[in-house]
């Protein structure tokens, strides 16, 4: 297919290279430097879309990101994307990009039998319609509203694109690389400042592209050109295209997205197809620009209508013609270049001004060129129903809310110009009040709220010479401040045509009889009759009118829309603009990737990965772990087909009958030292620490100060002022945290250091009745008898010639010990391990059956110690010192921990001796009682008792030990099981702790 | 994300540290009779001004030392940070 509309020579694309690609399964080529959106438009393709609500034909509107029609679904690189912006897109070799929300095709599509039911579709619909009777809701209207709505569909395939973050520090970050955007980073380069350029689109320069200005003798473009180059080759810059600065949040920090390969054919793997920036600015510009507003008229949204400079920038920048008989309509002098630019092209447009005769120089220029101007006209409505043919245009009378005249000329495109928005997205972010500028009739930033200054045409300066010396001027101050450098440069001299005073229009009135749509905002579909709608329902507030009629949201934020939206509620309340207010400017301010807010925290990277110094022993050995916070722990050995109930009771009963060895490595340690390390522990723990003498450790429980348990452990003294303390795995670095703020904030004078030496330390427990032979075996020159290194003793030692601890304590119940070395030697002592204790049986044994035994023997843990029990309610008050103060203690007086009825531990055995107790069941006494059934306690650890050979829990309940003997039943509705059961002693096994002491 | 100075490491990103509450609550002296209306207030009771606060954290992924913060809760302003030793005035 020719490209009908492609011009012979303008525009900034590579015609010596040719990109093919598919529309609608339809084979289409372009040039390298098109869009979609110019691509698509020089094969004289306009319907590319239906619009959200009343699926009318869409086409393209603008020409970058304030494009509210043309979001297309684009398949490329093996990956399919939804709601790709065509004006933003760049085409690449093989593209293929199709239609959404229409159904069978764009051409003709079902849904736009919503466009003749439209009065049944007013503002609110959804609102009003769906509300009864309520059944409905979930079986019938929602199925319908979700498969009717929405854009493109998301894929379902896992990404396979790599994308990145990366942390960025500056002096200035500049945000837009027009006139403004170039002179601030320039002079502020020249200063010597660190400078981040940032520009949203593939080329540099904005408006200088396109605008007929010189600098210094050269074109805009030229000028643009060389300033880029310069500041490219300065060190302190850091020049970025495709990157847009879609977010201002606290203390100056900017997130900026940065498209770094989609445009790239071929690229590495290790190519991100993104980036996601966030820059921490000293100062940063507000080079934003901004976007022209349409006027607002009848069937508006007909394809083949755009706004005026998007038009010149498709003539300028693509070399695309948007139409042949363009009708160029508008308030102000800006489109009269656009009218130019058509002229230059040997196409003949018709200036419809809303303004009564008068002259300008840029008018004066059109008028010497034989162009075609109708001053007070404007169109009414446009004809045509895919593609603009007419359009019914009127001479207004001086009121302009009627009409002198009234006729039907042909065209193929509406170029509409309503004035210029400034794009104060990014300032409003930074928490910046903004202002009505009557002169413009839009908001611009008002008094700084961080550090940010907006300049140029996102100030309201619409002057090439204002936005100039504004750049220069604020980017040299700024930096100036920063780096104590102050460079003179001279301010260009600029050539520009002097525009006059635009028309305070934006709506043409409708003559009698006559009632086409006009749309306001048109990704949403929402018209002015919706704004009167939800204005007549009684909406007054700005922010409540938008979420009745959707006004101004959805992806492109109203871009195009909101200011005449508050016109509109401005006019109808007869108030004026300021006094309705804008509504919130939130990030980003334009769609970003999934992907990109991810980064490369995903799979394997979501979080850091925990390993001890044996963990290829487990692995080799067919260990299945358990993710124990950032820790990875064998849950189990597999052997053969076994399932985790066969090993782990095969396990845990090794180690009740011969010994077994468990990875502990992962208990937090932390080191304590210091003169006062005694007196501190004494207030840390509830249990009295003054005379633990050393080369013993004590069990001890810490509190929070409202009384719960947050922790228990083991601490051992080492030596005199030297203590080393095991947290369980989960508190570790809570408790360290916990530590810190009483020694550096409530007891400063105390004399003590801590820190974490988790890591320096690999672990292994020995348990088991022979796990004293196999002691003896591992360390053949120390005496291990009872007597020598009794229940809670320690001792330092040789093990095969590395530094070693040993503590005797015990998790199992079991006479046990627990063996740390050097990380370093961890592997060396796991294996050595093994070798030696084949003999006595040994085996390893994971998390699983670890559980089993501490559970069986009543010793409590995370599932019990869970944030809501104190330690009477856990059968640990022996542990609470009478007699002396500590973290919490006056919080163990509080009424509601004395109450005898209070739920306390106890443990749980099915009357069938057979059914396991699911964990989080509720205990009650009539398991068919009508709900709420009244809950007596839950289930809080279960497992299978390898020492009576059936399954035993621990729970928290009601009157705790006062239940024993009594039956009630164990109901779980998420396992849908209701077991019978027996209250009986938490201690299950060996109630009175004579194994450990053997 | 906030910016904070901290006293000992300078300048850092708030994802270095964690926050610990209102700094000017005073725990109650160890071994010291304190009434239960007082303890219950060191406790659970706090302010939740809108507008200045004293307040701490912890530089957790970086010197772990505990530091004083004045911000404002309603702008996130930072007025001033310092050890906890210092007053903040």
């Amino acid at each position: 297919m020719s490209q009908l509309f492609r011009l012979n020579k303008e525009g900034l694309i590579n015609r010596n290279k040719k990109i093919s690609f598919t529309f609608n399964g339809k084979k289409l080529f372009g040039y390298e430097g098109d869009t979609i959106a110019s691509a698509l438009i020089a094969n004289g393709i306009h319907l590319v879309g239906r619009s959200f609500k009343y699926h009318r034909p869409r086409g393209f509107f603008g020409a970058g990101v304030e494009e509210p029609n043309a979001k297309l679904q684009v398949e490329f690189n093996g990956h399919s994307e939804p709601n790709v912006n065509a004006t933003e897109m760049e085409l690449v070799e093989g593209l293929s990009a199709t239609s959404q929300n229409c159904w069978p095709s764009v051409n003709f599509d079902i849904g736009a039998i919503n466009n003749f039911l439209k009065m049944f579709f007013p503002a609110g619909f959804y609102y009003k319609t769906f509300m009864w009777p309520k059944s409905f809701w979930y079986k019938i209207y929602e199925p319908f509203i979700r498969k009717a709505a929405g854009l493109g569909v998301a894929s379902i395939e896992k990404d396979k694109e790599r994308y990145e973050h990366k942390f960025e520090y500056c002096d200035l970050l500049v945000t837009g690389s027009g006139p403004s955007g170039l002179a601030s980073a320039y002079a502020a380069a020249k200063n010597g400042a660190k400078v981040i350029l940032a520009e949203d689109k593939p080329r540099f320069g904005g408006t200088l592209l396109t605008d007929d200005v010189s600098i210094d003798n050269l074109s805009g473009k030229d000028w643009a050109e060389k300033i880029i180059t310069e500041l490219k080759s300065m060190p302190n810059v850091t020049v970025k295209n495709r990157s847009q600065v879609f977010g201002y949040y606290d203390h100056n920090m900017l997130v900026m997205f940065e498209r770094v390969s989609d445009h790239l054919e071929k690229k590495s793997k290790f190519t991100p197809r993104q980036r996601l920036w966030y820059i921490r600015a000293k100062e940063t510009i507000l080079s934003t620009g901004s976007i022209e507003r349409p006027i607002v008229f009848g069937n508006n949204d007909t394809p083949g209508i755009f706004l005026s400079a998007a038009a010149k920038e498709y003539m300028k920048v693509y070399g695309v013609l948007v139409g042949k008989k363009p009708l160029i309509f508008t308030n102000n002098d800006s489109a009269y270049e656009t009218a130019l630019e058509f002229k230059k092209n040997n196409v003949e447009p018709i200036i419809l001004d809303t303004r009564e005769e008068h002259s300008s120089e840029v008018i004066d220029e059109a008028k010497s060129k034989g162009i075609d101007i109708r001053f007070s006209h404007g169109v009414i409505v446009a004809n045509g129903y895919k593609k603009v043919k007419s359009a019914k245009i009127g001479k207004l009378n001086k009121d302009k809310n009627s009409f002198e005249r009234i006729e039907t000329v042909d065209c193929d495109c509406i170029c509409v110009s309503g004035f210029w928005t400034p794009s104060v997205h990014l300032a409003s972010q930074s928490g910046n009040k903004l202002k009505y500028e009557e002169k413009i009739d839009a908001f611009i930033p008002d008094k700084k709220k961080q550090h940010e200054t907006s300049v140029g045409a996102a100030n309201g300066s619409f002057t090439l010479e204002e936005s100039l010396k504004n750049g220069f001027e604020n980017g040299s101050n700024l930096s100036a401040k920063i780096t104590d450098t102050k460079t003179e440069i001279a301010i260009p001299n600029v050539n520009e045509k002097k525009y006059g005073a635009h028309d305070k229009f934006w709506c043409m009135p409708l003559p009698k009889n006559e009632n086409p749509k006009r749309f306001v905002d048109f990704q949403n579909d929402v018209s002015v009759s919706d704004i009167e709608i939800a204005l007549r329902e009684g909406y007054r507030s700005i922010e409540h009118v938008k979420r009745y009629t959707t006004l101004g949201m959805a992806t492109d934020q109203g871009r195009t829309s909101n200011l005449n939206g508050l016109q509109l509620v401005s006019n109808i309340e007869n108030k004026i603009v300021p006094e309705v207010g804008h509504t919130t400017f939130r990030p980003p301010f334009t769609p970003i990737t999934i992907g990109t807010i991810v980064g490369r925290e995903v799979g394997m990277e979501y979080m850091p990965t925990r390993k001890t110094p044996m963990h290829e022993w487990h692995e080799k050995n067919n260990a299945v772990f358990v993710d124990a916070g950032a820790w990875k722990r064998p849950r189990y050995y597999k052997q053969g087909n076994e399932t985790l109930f066969e090993a782990s009771k095969r396990e845990a009963k090794n180690v009740r009958e011969n010994v077994g060895i468990c990875d502990v490595t992962t208990l937090g340690k932390i080191d304590i030292k210091g003169p006062d390390a005694a007196e501190f522990l004494n207030r840390v723990y509830t249990n009295a620490w003054m005379k633990l003498p050393v080369g013993k450790a004590r069990y001890g429980l810490m509190l929070r100060e409202d009384g719960i348990v947050m922790d228990d452990g083991t601490t051992t003294r080492i030596s005199e002022n030297h203590y080393h303390m095991t947290t369980t795995t989960a508190q570790a670095a809570n408790v360290l945290s916990h530590l810190e703020y009483y020694l550096q904030i409530v007891w400063p004078e105390l004399n003590v250091n801590v820190v974490s030496t988790t890591e320096q330390w690999a672990g292994a427990a020995i348990a088991g009745p022979k796990s004293r032979d196999m002691l003896s075996k591992l360390y053949p020159n120390l005496d291990v008898s009872n007597e020598a290194l009794p229940f809670m003793g320690y001792k330092e030692a040789e093990f095969f010639g590395v530094t070693s601890r040993i503590f005797r304590i015990s998790f199992s119940g079991e006479l046990a010990y627990e063996i740390n070395v050097k990380s370093d030697h961890g592997m060396f002592m796991w294996e050595k391990m093994m070798e030696v204790g084949k003999e006595f049986g040994n085996q390893p044994y994971g998390t699983e059956a670890l559980s089993t035994l501490r559970i069986e023997m009543g010793h409590v843990a995370g599932p019990e110690l869970d944030g809501r029990t104190i330690p009477s309610d856990v059968s640990l008050n022996g542990l609470v010192s009478k007699k002396k103060d500590f973290i919490g203690k006056n919080s163990l007086g509080r009424e509601a921990f004395n109450v005898e009825s209070r739920q306390k531990i106890v443990g749980l055995i099915p009357i069938d001796r057979k059914s396991s107790i699911p964990e989080g069941s509720h205990i009650v006494q009539d398991q068919n009682a009508k709900l709420p059934n009244p809950k007596l306690g839950h289930v809080s650890s279960s497992c299978w008792s390898v020492e009576n050979n059936n399954p035993f829990s621990l729970a928290i309940m009601k009157d705790g030990k006062n239940m024993i003997g009594k039956k009630f039943f164990a109901v779980s509705p998420l396992k849908n099981k209701s077991i019978e059961v027996e209250v009986i002693s938490s201690h299950y096994v060996d109630p009175e702790g004579k194994r450990v002491r053997s | 994300m906030l910016y904070i100075k901290c006293p000992y490491c300078g300048l850092r990103a708030q994802k270095e540290f964690s926050y610990g509450g209102d700094a000017t609550v005073k725990r109650p002296n160890i071994n010291e009779e304190v009434s239960s209306k007082d303890w219950d207030n060191f406790v659970y009771m706090r302010k939740s001004p809108r507008g200045k606060h004293i307040e701490l954290w912890q530089h957790i992924a970086g010197c772990r030392q505990w530091i004083k913060v004045q911000r404002d809760t309603a702008t996130h302003e930072i007025f001033q940070t310092a050890k906890v030793t210092e007053e903040i005035r």
